[in-house]
């Protein structure tokens, strides 16, 4: 609570010890010391080991406490892959997280109509009991299998245990079917694996590295935009392919403004390139690589200068960079991205940057991909959990065949009267995922809201979801509480420890303990036999040559490799899970279900004269909307900006730093408006906005109306017919300077 | 001993990772900061070049502030790292107009603030907390006078330039280019 002037002491502490003598300091001695063998831990307590909530990336870190024992900073583990010692600025600020005063602070249940916000606290207990006595009438009612998971990072993981306990496999994270999903099918039709995360991708030996829409660097994806550090370091190329000038395409030798939209086409003419000058890896085609002929076929008519009229860009640019790809062959890395949920034909998009890439020979190649480990870690025992009458593919109705994830889209819209699936969902847990801001089309996810039997929501903070729930659960932060063991894959097998550096606050409580308990209540305690939660560890570490003692000392274990070589060798020659055992430039798989078999290019939609497509992105010290109100964080950025180009500018009479709203296609208004940036780094026919701005719940004080959500101007989503993924850069906007209430009647 | 920062433009990427680790480690209060990051955009679309600095106080060694203190607040120290002690500071300002880069601010406690290279971090033989937090390893902190040390060269190898040399405050901030 008192975090600034506890902070203030501290720092008159420190400038204490400047006043004092330098005697020790002076001479070569001090520079010797500058190696960087110097240990953290200005603390005399011993640091506690984490690994980082922040996001998806989970870099392993250490917990440092000041004099007075209270949380001070947190520094990155040095043994950690993720991070190699060096969090990011949001890894950095995770202290804001635990201090924020808006968190939830106790159980709360509903009182007033869903959404107007009027809640009574509650003891956890009653809420336990409100919970289990609701599951079980749904169960009944209508079967377990309509109550679905929808999670987003490491408290989901006992909560699926207790799902399945419950006979539901329902369990999606948006990070699916909003994000890396295509990808995941795309390079799994294509090499028989997918990319999973982090992705093995080896940017640190590439000799060229291609982004394609992928803005490194703006994501603070950590490890890997070290490595472009590196790659950048030692001379690697950079093509960047970004209708907006990006930060990576600043670094970049090529910066290809490619019109939204057309990267396909981009794609298919670097392949026709590639094959007619015959710059691809023969060798590694005509071993491991099955249709070349037909791809070769397929790309002939695809030319430079075809692409040029698609795609604005020269067609000796393309070509020049073609070369440029294969001169670096096989040390060169079409990166695969990560958000790539664009248009509706991403899976294809991702095929095609995999076929590139094959082509290429970078799979399984130093400075392409790597071939990633991870550890095995043992479960604890427990009875077998009951079969799944209905599985989550039953409510699909035989559509999206290649989806491999439960699609949290589908589990939206699956809620609704109508599903053309076997059943309706009737019941959502939702845990660390504000489904407000992170879905397309807001106003589709409240309907669906509307229609259900009970919505769990389990978070720290007061989210725009929490005001919608039935019943809130108040999770501890990441640095209060024990967590499962991070085991990622990696270069080499590592997993990660988090233990609690501080008692959680307030009456929040570790989302072990919240799934154990609900478990308890339901019946269900055969499925969390454990004792406690470092019982529940220790039997896994003991039984991975480490224990929870070990592990609490180090934070970090590296485990020696034990599938072969990193890349494929004479000892570990390439090996491909696909039908066919080979790389599958054409896909029987998508032909077989209809699909094309080889990507193709299709026009989208453009944007209607005085409308501008919405694109979207990140920035490096916000996660999503679930940074925005962290007080470290927004600190460095309190709000994003709608950026412009000069001429639209212009047209609009538009000033700097303006407010205004946005209109989309469909009449959706932004609640709240934002202000204008005025860029050169920004096409003309484009906007763009940082995504995760723009909270309308006022219990979040720093983030409550500062900026726009771009959620709320997606109601065009083009779902990916091929594993369902929502395309949502296919929405159109326009500004609104004044009463934006007018519009909204309108 | 000079001691001195490179900052590597090509690799910085503007995260302000560095501005969040000042603030943790020396306790810097919310909503000001003692290191910040400028983005410098030429050109047009789709002819641009763009310039990332992270950047903080230059430390130089012909210091305005210094010589503009009236109590002697300012100071040189260690390796010429220009400090400034808060109980002699009366905070007059005269430091902050002086200064060139506008490294300084007025803490609410009624002193002038500033980057301090983490001189405490320094004499434990480590190196600044934005150094050691940076994840491109933009940031290269030591001792130009020793011409073996890491920085001594890097200034060697590569192109640089330091800001606004016409103030003649001779700054020990390398923007390597």
């Amino acid at each position: 609570m008192n975090r600034r002037n506890f902070i203030r002491i501290s720092s008159l502490g420190a400038g204490g010890a400047l006043l004092g003598s330098f005697g020790a300091a002076r001479g070569t001695s001090l520079l010797d010391k500058l190696t960087g063998k110097g240990e953290e831990g200005n603390s005399r307590l011993r640091p506690t080991p984490t690994y980082c909530e922040i996001c998806f990336w989970k870099c392993a870190g250490w917990v440092y406490k000041n004099d007075r024992g209270e949380i001070w900073k947190i520094i990155g583990n040095e043994k950690d892959p993720h991070c190699n010692g060096r969090l990011c600025p949001r890894g950095t600020g995770g202290v804001g997280m635990y201090y924020d005063t808006d968190r939830l602070k106790t159980p709360l249940i509903r009182t007033g109509p869903r959404g107007n916000q009027v809640f009574r606290r509650a003891s956890w207990d009653e809420a336990f009991e409100f919970i289990a006595k609701k599951l079980d009438f749904i169960s009944k009612k209508y079967g377990p299998e309509t109550v679905a998971l929808i999670t987003h990072g490491s408290g989901g993981r006992l909560l699926t245990t207790l799902m399945k306990a419950y006979g539901s496999d329902a369990v999606a994270g948006p990070s699916y079917a909003q994000c890396k999903g295509p990808r995941e099918v795309g390079f799994e039709l294509t090499f028989g694996s997918g990319l999973e995360s982090p992705e093995p991708t080896d940017i640190r030996d590439t000799r060229c590295l291609v982004l394609i829409g992928s803005h490194l660097g703006e994501n603070m994806h950590n490890s890997q935009v070290q490595e472009m550090a590196d790659a950048i370091g030692h001379g690697a190329t950079l093509i960047t392919v970004d209708p907006r000038f990006s930060t990576a395409a600043g670094k970049s030798k090529y910066w290809l403004p490619i019109k939204p939209a057309t990267d396909i086409a981009l794609l298919l003419a670097w392949m026709n390139v590639i094959i007619t000058n015959e710059w691809y890896d023969k060798e590694f085609i005509e071993k491991y690589a099955a249709g070349f002929d037909k791809l070769k076929e397929h790309v002939a008519p695809f030319t430079p200068e075809w692409a040029y009229g698609i795609t604005t860009i020269d067609p000796n640019v393309i070509r020049e960079t073609a070369r440029e790809m294969a001169q670096a062959s096989p040390s060169v890395l079409i990166h695969p991205g990560r958000h790539v949920t664009w248009y509706g034909d991403d899976t294809q998009r991702a095929r095609a940057v995999a076929i590139l890439n094959a082509l290429l020979g970078s799979w399984g190649r130093r400075g392409g991909f790597y071939l990633p480990e991870s550890q095995e870690i043992p479960e604890y025992p427990h009875p077998p959990f009951p079969p799944v009458k209905k599985s989550w593919q039953d409510s699909l109705g035989g559509r999206y065949p290649f989806a491999d994830q439960p699609l949290a889209n589908a589990i939206i819209d699956g809620s609704l009267p109508g599903n053309p699936g076997d059943f309706q969902y009737r019941g959502w847990i939702v845990n660390g995922s504000n489904l407000i801001m992170t879905m397309p089309d807001t106003r589709k996810t409240l309907r669906a809201i509307q229609e259900l039997e009970l919505l769990v929501v389990i978070d720290t903070m007061p989210m725009e979801i929490t005001g919608w729930a039935d019943v809130v659960l108040p999770e501890c932060t990441y640095l209060e509480r024990y967590d499962v063991l991070r085991n990622d894959h990696h270069r080499e097998p590592v997993i990660a420890l988090r233990m609690p550096a501080a008692e959680p606050k307030y009456d929040s409580k570790p989302g072990w303990w919240i799934a154990r308990e609900l478990a308890h209540k339901m019946g269900y305690s055969e499925y969390f036999a454990w004792k406690n939660i470092e019982e529940f560890l220790d039997y896994k570490l003991k039984r991975m040559d480490s224990s929870l003692e070990e592990m609490k000392k180090i934070g970090v274990k590296k485990y020696e490799r034990t599938s072969g070589d990193l890349f494929f060798s004479a000892e570990n020659p390439p090996a491909f899970e696909t039908p066919s055992g080979k790389i599958e430039l054409y896909s029987d798989q998508l032909a077989m279900a209809g699909f094309d078999p080889m990507p193709r290019y299709t026009p989208h939609p453009e944007p209607p004269e005085g409308f501008y497509r919405l694109n979207y992105g990140r920035t490096p010290a916000h996660t999503f909307s679930r940074t925005s109100n962290n007080p470290n964080l927004s600190a460095i950025m309190a709000e994003n900006t709608i950026w412009v180009h000069p001429t639209v500018a212009a047209n609009w009479q538009l000033k700097e730093g303006q407010s205004v709203w946005l209109k989309n296609q469909d009449g959706a208004v932004t609640e709240v408006p934002a202000r204008i940036r005025i860029t050169e780094r920004i096409r003309w026919d484009s906007v763009y906005i940082v995504h995760g701005f723009g909270h309308t719940g006022k219990q979040l004080s720093r983030a409550f109306r500062k900026g726009v959500s771009d959620s709320a101007m997606i109601t065009n989503v083009m779902i990916d017919p091929v594993m369902g993924g929502t395309g949502m850069r296919g929405n159109f906007v326009t500004f609104v300077t004044e009463n934006p209430e007018k519009e909204v009647k309108a | 001993m000079r001691f001195a920062m490179a900052v590597d433009t090509r690799k910085c990427v503007g995260c302000s990772d560095c501005v969040v680790a000042c603030q943790t480690e020396n306790d810097v209060p919310i909503g000001y900061c003692r290191d910040w990051i400028v983005e410098v955009n030429d050109g047009t679309y789709p002819q641009l070049e763009m310039e990332i600095r992270s950047e903080r106080c230059n430390h130089c060694t012909n210091s305005p502030c210094v010589r503009c203190c009236p109590t002697g607040a300012s100071h040189y120290s260690d390796g010429g790292i220009v400090l400034v002690t808060p109980h002699k500071c009366i905070g007059c300002g005269a430091c902050i107009a002086s200064c060139p880069y506008d490294a300084r601010y007025p803490h609410p406690k009624g002193y002038v603030d500033k980057c301090t290279f983490c001189l405490h971090r320094v004499k434990e033989g480590l190196p600044p907390a934005c150094v050691a937090v940076c994840p491109t390893k933009c940031l290269t902190f030591g001792d130009t006078d020793d011409p073996r040390s890491e920085i001594s060269l890097l200034l060697k190898k590569r192109k640089f330039k330091r800001l606004i040399p016409e103030a003649g405050t001779n700054p020990n901030l390398y923007f390597l280019i």
